[in-house]
């Protein structure tokens, strides 16, 4: 979370919208942005209502067994598709902002401004 | 003669102690150390071999160095520290569901309406909508699902 606010400026310039989802309540998620001084957007799918619908929920994968949703990534373009997917094997790797990035431009995704 | 504190085993046990925690709050920052944690499998090796030198010296020569037992057990403790450090991180971080229902490359994704940090309400389709045209044009949106629970 830490690396995609550090390469936000190269998101926005592409017009690419950061969202993040997870189980937490919007006050988890306010005072976590305020600690961390994350800017992008912060959902909370309390109901693993989205979760579901991605199919990504984790039934007993939090702490004491919460069903939370686990880690993935999804680009989608401006039809609502969706463009590329990251479905990692483990809760250690993510994906890293350089590599989406490279996504987004290899997909022409974010024409260069002027066009 | 009184025998020597056997520091190698003890200075081993340290370091295998902070491997073993300070990956969660440390190195699992860094994607370079996070993704592989190799940073902290080094930092197990180092220790677990300064206990064994310890260990060692305690057998060969028992009339200088302390530490038969007890670094004995600091020896079990600290392989007993990375096999329980590679069990959470190689087996039971990779315990994810296969998801093979999320939509793929091509599909169009499921939209959703849900609360943002302050409460208003996020609707996926509105915030590409923005997006038709105009200087608030959205090429697209990055969704990162993430575990929670901070």
């Amino acid at each position: 979370m830490r690396s995609l606010q550090d390469s936000l400026g190269q998101f926005d310039s592409r017009r690419v919208r950061l969202v993040a989802i997870s189980v937490d309540p919007p006050e988890i998620n306010l005072e976590h942005c305020r600690k961390q001084g994350y800017t992008y957007t912060f959902l909370s799918d309390t109901k693993s209502e989205a979760i579901r619908a991605y199919d990504l929920a984790h039934a007993g994968g939090g702490p004491g067994g919460a069903d939370i949703g686990r880690p993935a990534e999804f680009l989608i373009d401006s039809t609502g598709t969706v463009r590329w997917v990251n479905l990692t094997d483990s809760i250690l790797v993510r994906a890293r902002p350089e590599q989406i990035l490279e996504e987004v431009d290899g997909l022409g995704l974010a024409p260069a401004r002027g066009e | 003669m009184k025998r020597r504190l056997n520091l190698s085993v003890w200075l081993g046990f340290l370091v295998v102690l902070a491997a073993a925690f300070t990956y969660v709050p440390v190195f699992s920052r860094f994607p370079a150390t996070r993704d592989f944690p190799w940073a902290n499998l080094l930092m197990f090796g180092a220790g677990l071999a300064l206990i064994a030198l310890g260990l060692r010296r305690a057998f060969r020569e028992p009339e200088l160095y302390r530490g038969k037992v007890a670094g004995s057990i600091v020896m079990g403790l600290g392989v007993a520290l990375l096999a329980f450090f590679c069990f959470g991180l190689f087996y039971l971080g990779r315990q994810l569901p296969a998801s093979s229902g999320a939509p793929r490359v091509g599909q169009k994704a499921p939209d959703f309406t849900l609360p943002d940090k302050d409460g208003s309400p996020v609707t996926l389709s509105k915030l590409l909508d923005v997006g038709a045209s105009g200087a608030d044009r959205v090429n697209g949106v990055l969704l990162v699902f993430y575990r929670g629970f901070w």
